[in-house]
């Protein structure tokens, strides 16, 4: 079992209130994700549900039960760092041993939990060395082995693939995903990365100075967000505004536009425009259009097309596509 | 990476590298070297080449005045340096892994008594240890050598107790430890190399120490520093035996600097220079 | 960064090391303070009572007083643009490629950790002695009469003693930061044209200007102490030629015994400190934050 709860959670520093107040209710076996940019808390809020930080107000309930004044260590949860936080001078194994030696379990039995754990994460191998002779991916692994063990509530990861190359961090992404579908315990993962977000999660928070802009499924937020933050945050490339007479027209202060629902052509269309630059990725090519009097829009075509730098050329909107937004950012229905 | 150099261009520097290097070593080389003279080459005059003998360390080492101030220099440098760890290491602890605001004005007042001249507290001091009977004991010497370095204790175990990551305590944390368990089981063997470099600089300073050392003791507690001070003035044929006996007292810290060197150049810059 | 009881439990683990510091800086300074103004001999118990001023006047108009306070300036501003002057300098070419680097570095830092004493004796006595040192025997491979130094020139010659025992530290410290110069930085200098001169200008030097005040600072506290060194080589003569501060107030305080005017002159020597910490503290403090 491992449900959260948070109830008007606020944390301020020396005067600053980092969260001004949160209300989540992460049920038993998610695997939710908080995403945002750097500095809107996301991290912050995971440290007061591990109890790292003291809170200023409200209160955090594992399993309906306060824990909010606990320390860490008597929270059931664990956690993988960002830099691993792997013990350097301890081996693999004492350092996947290390949770169970505090818990006071039975050599025997953590001998063959280490094992276990081990062998799920393709570590047996490496079990004598010590953290520094080990890859990243690995010093991963090592890391996450320590947090399983101890068959924890709910995990808490705190970008734990910012420090890998983009191709581990594509695999890694997949094997913690199989982990969650594994264990079914609940886990919480903070990343600033969308697309971890969107592919790992079965719901997102999504986090702006200290508030929580929106939590829901990835498909929710991908189709109906709720305000122009959100609808700017999820998605890649990232959605396109428009403003002033462009956003007029339907009758609202901005709309946007995700750069897949945008159409291009030759001959007519919404908006005209001259070919900025050309990325082309081989499956996709994303265009960047100088709109005249609206700006840089970015429209994302087939893999193969003949469109070049200078062209002039004109682009519309599907119908039904169009994100409406009221001046105070707030999406339109 | 490094570029190719030259050959001649190494040579060249290697020669001149080691001509300086030879130079600034030579008061210490030509002391060892008359410390192997007998006593009349030694006031003969300047020469390289001793006829290797190893009376004046046999005549100084036979007196009970070299062996006394021997002793009492590892009594005082080793204790004052125990005493000064036991203290320095929480308050080092509490201001790498909680600091505050004020930790850094805390970490330079501490520093700043360093700057108060030890010549400026002498007079009262001196009545101090006069009144309370501790001149001129090693009990004495060690208290003062514990005050005068503590600073600089704190801050080299300040500077290497932050190098160890937070992130690392809080896993451990996370992972059930309980205050205790973090000290014995995480924070103790990452901090031990800091400590020991910390221990030896401390022995090194105190072993040195050449105010307080010299003001504080007359006879009994008189430490290293006082007996060879003591040479200020020639005494007969004295050359070899004053070398033998510098020899006999710098030796044992050298050697504990030459092995230790590179930690000890970077705790002494308190991690300001990396 | 942490909890309520953890920043409770800091206070009590600083609580020693800071009252231990608190009473060693307070109650030294106090007496000293207090005694300034008392009339205190020790070979003479009837002198006693308050003094007013008596005791600085005597201090200050000792015709020792104003050459100890330009000596102990001396002292310090002299060593310091030795050991870092020749530091650079050795730093410099200790960071070029040579052969028996290991060695050579342990020769270099050999002189730091040689006691005072033995320094001042090894230097008095072998090396500037004008009858069988060292040096009168060069000059007399020269064909020169023998230098009388501690005798002619004795506030640069314990100038020289102690900048030979600060002159690996420097050197070393100024080695550490130069080695941290990334590559990359000089040979960006490199292909911006700069030459070996311009390269030491505007990127070395650069560079190592945290490592120099560190290096300033650490000097200056012990610097303004020195004390061994000139009682065993000069006895702060000739006349006054090589006395400093400390050396004066140990004169009067206790060898003359005369503790009233030592406690005011241990005033001065604070006041003098004092000027120079705040001085130093603005410059390097900056620059101390690890």
């Amino acid at each position: 079992m491992g449900s959260i709860t948070l109830e008007h959670v606020n944390k301020t520093f020396g005067g600053h209130p980092v969260i001004p107040d949160v209300s989540l209710e992460i049920e038993d076996g998610e695997f939710v994700v908080f995403v945002g940019p750097s500095g809107c808390g996301k991290s912050t809020l995971l440290r007061l549900i591990a109890g790292l930080e003291d809170t200023t107000s409200g209160a955090i309930k594992l399993d309906g039960v306060d824990v909010t004044d606990k320390g860490p260590a008597h929270r059931g949860l664990a956690m993988v760092f960002q830099s691993y936080a792997l013990y350097p001078h301890m081996t693999v194994r004492q350092n996947i041993a290390f949770p169970l030696k505090m818990a006071n379990i039975d050599k025997a039995i953590a001998e063959q939990k280490v094992a276990d754990a081990a062998r799920v994460l393709n570590l047996t191998d490496y079990l004598d060395r010590k953290p520094r002779a080990l890859s990243g991916g690995q010093r991963q692994r090592v890391a996450i082995g320590r947090a399983i063990v101890r068959q924890p509530k709910a995990f808490l990861f705190d970008e734990p693939l910012s420090n890998l190359d983009a191709a581990l961090r594509v695999n890694m992404r997949i094997e913690i995903t199989e982990l969650h579908q594994q264990l079914k315990t609940t886990m919480v993962y903070v990343t600033h990365d969308q697309v971890e977000a969107m592919t790992m999660a079965n719901r997102i928070v999504v986090l702006n100075a200290g508030r929580v802009e929106q939590f829901g499924t990835p498909l929710e937020l991908y189709k109906s967000p709720a305000n122009r933050f959100v609808a700017g945050f999820i998605g890649s490339p990232k959605m396109n505004f428009l403003e002033g007479a462009a956003a007029g027209k339907y009758q609202a202060e901005a709309i946007g536009v995700r750069p897949e629902h945008v159409r291009i052509s030759r001959d007519a269309g919404e908006w005209q425009g001259k070919v900025g630059v050309a990325e082309h990725l081989g499956s996709d090519t994303f265009l960047h259009v100088h709109v005249d009097g609206v700006g840089l829009q970015t429209v994302r075509t087939g893999g193969e097309n003949d469109y070049h730098p200078g062209e002039q050329v004109w682009l519309s909107p599907e119908p039904g596509r169009i994100y409406r937004f009221d001046r105070a950012g707030q999406a339109l229905r | 990476m490094a570029r190719a150099v030259s050959t001649r261009r190494k040579l060249t520097m290697t020669i001149l590298v080691w001509l300086v290097a030879l130079i600034v070593f030579f008061p210490i080389l030509y002391t060892i070297i008359t410390s192997l003279k007998t006593e009349g080459e030694a006031a003969a005059g300047f020469s390289m080449i001793p006829s290797f003998t190893f009376e004046s360390y046999a005549a100084v080492l036979d007196q009970q005045d070299y062996l006394r101030p021997f002793f009492n220099s590892v009594v005082i440098s080793i204790g004052s340096t125990i005493v000064a760890l036991l203290i320095a290491v929480p308050a080092a602890w509490a201001m790498a892994f909680t600091p505050t605001p004020k930790t850094r004005d805390v970490l330079m007042w501490m520093l700043s008594t360093k700057m108060m001249p030890a010549a400026g507290v002498l007079v009262p001091m001196y009545l101090i240890f006069l009144n309370t009977g501790l001149l001129d004991t090693l009990l004495g010497l060690s208290i003062i050598l514990t005050l005068v370095n503590l600073p600089i204790v704190v801050w080299m175990l300040y500077t290497y107790f932050k190098e160890i990551p937070v992130d690392i305590l809080e896993a451990a944390r996370m992972d059930g430890a309980t205050l205790g368990k973090e000290l014995v089981y995480v924070l103790l063997p990452m901090a031990v190399p800091g400590i020991a470099s910390t221990l030896l600089l401390n022995v090194i300073l105190a072993w040195n120490e050449a105010f307080w050392t010299l003001r504080l003791s007359t006879d009994d507690a008189a430490p290293l520093t006082a007996f060879i001070a003591s040479f200020s003035s020639p005494q007969g044929q004295f050359l070899a035996k004053l070398s033998a006996a510098s020899v006999l007292a710098i030796l044992p810290i050298l050697l504990l600097g030459w092995f230790s060197q590179k930690q000890l150049v970077r705790g002494l810059t308190f991690g300001a220079v990396k | 960064m942490a909890t309520k009881q953890s920043h409770r439990l800091a206070r009590w683990m600083m609580a020693p090391s800071v009252f231990v510091l608190l009473i060693w800086m307070i109650v030294p300074l106090a007496l000293t303070i207090w005694f300034a103004f008392q009339r205190y001999r020790l070979t003479n118990p009837n002198i006693k009572g308050f003094a007013g001023f008596a005791n600085f006047e005597f201090f200050v108009t000792d015709p020792a007083f104003w050459p100890a306070i330009i000596n102990t300036l001396l002292i310090v501003v002299g060593v310091l643009v030795i050991t870092v002057g020749l530091g650079i300098l050795l730093a410099l070419m200790l960071d070029q490629p040579i052969w028996g680097q290991g060695i050579v570095r342990i020769l270099m830092i050999s002189p730091f950790f040689v006691m005072p004493p033995v320094a001042a004796v090894v230097w008095k006595h072998e090396l500037m002695n004008p009858t069988w040192g060292v040096f009168a025997a060069v000059s007399r491979f020269f064909g020169q009469e023998p230098v009388n130094w501690l005798g002619n020139y004795p506030l640069l010659s314990i100038i020289v003693i102690v900048a030979w025992q600060w002159l690996p530290f420097a050197t070393l410290i100024l080695l550490t930061a130069m080695q941290s110069l990334s590559e990359e930085q000089k040979e960006a200098a490199e292909m911006d044209g700069a030459n070996v001169f311009r390269r030491f200008w505007y990127i070395i030097l650069p560079h190592l200007a945290r490592a120099i005040t560190v290096v300033i600072l650490i000097q200056t506290i012990y610097l303004l102490g020195v004390y061994a060194e000139i009682q065993i080589t000069t006895g702060g003569g000739p006349g006054f030629a090589s006395t400093n501060l400390p050396f004066l107030i140990y004169n009067t305080g206790v060898l003359g015994g005369n503790i009233g005017a030592g406690a005011a002159g241990g005033l001065v020597a604070v006041v003098l400190a004092n000027i120079v910490a705040i001085f130093l503290m603005r410059a390097v403090g900056r620059n101390l934050d690890a």
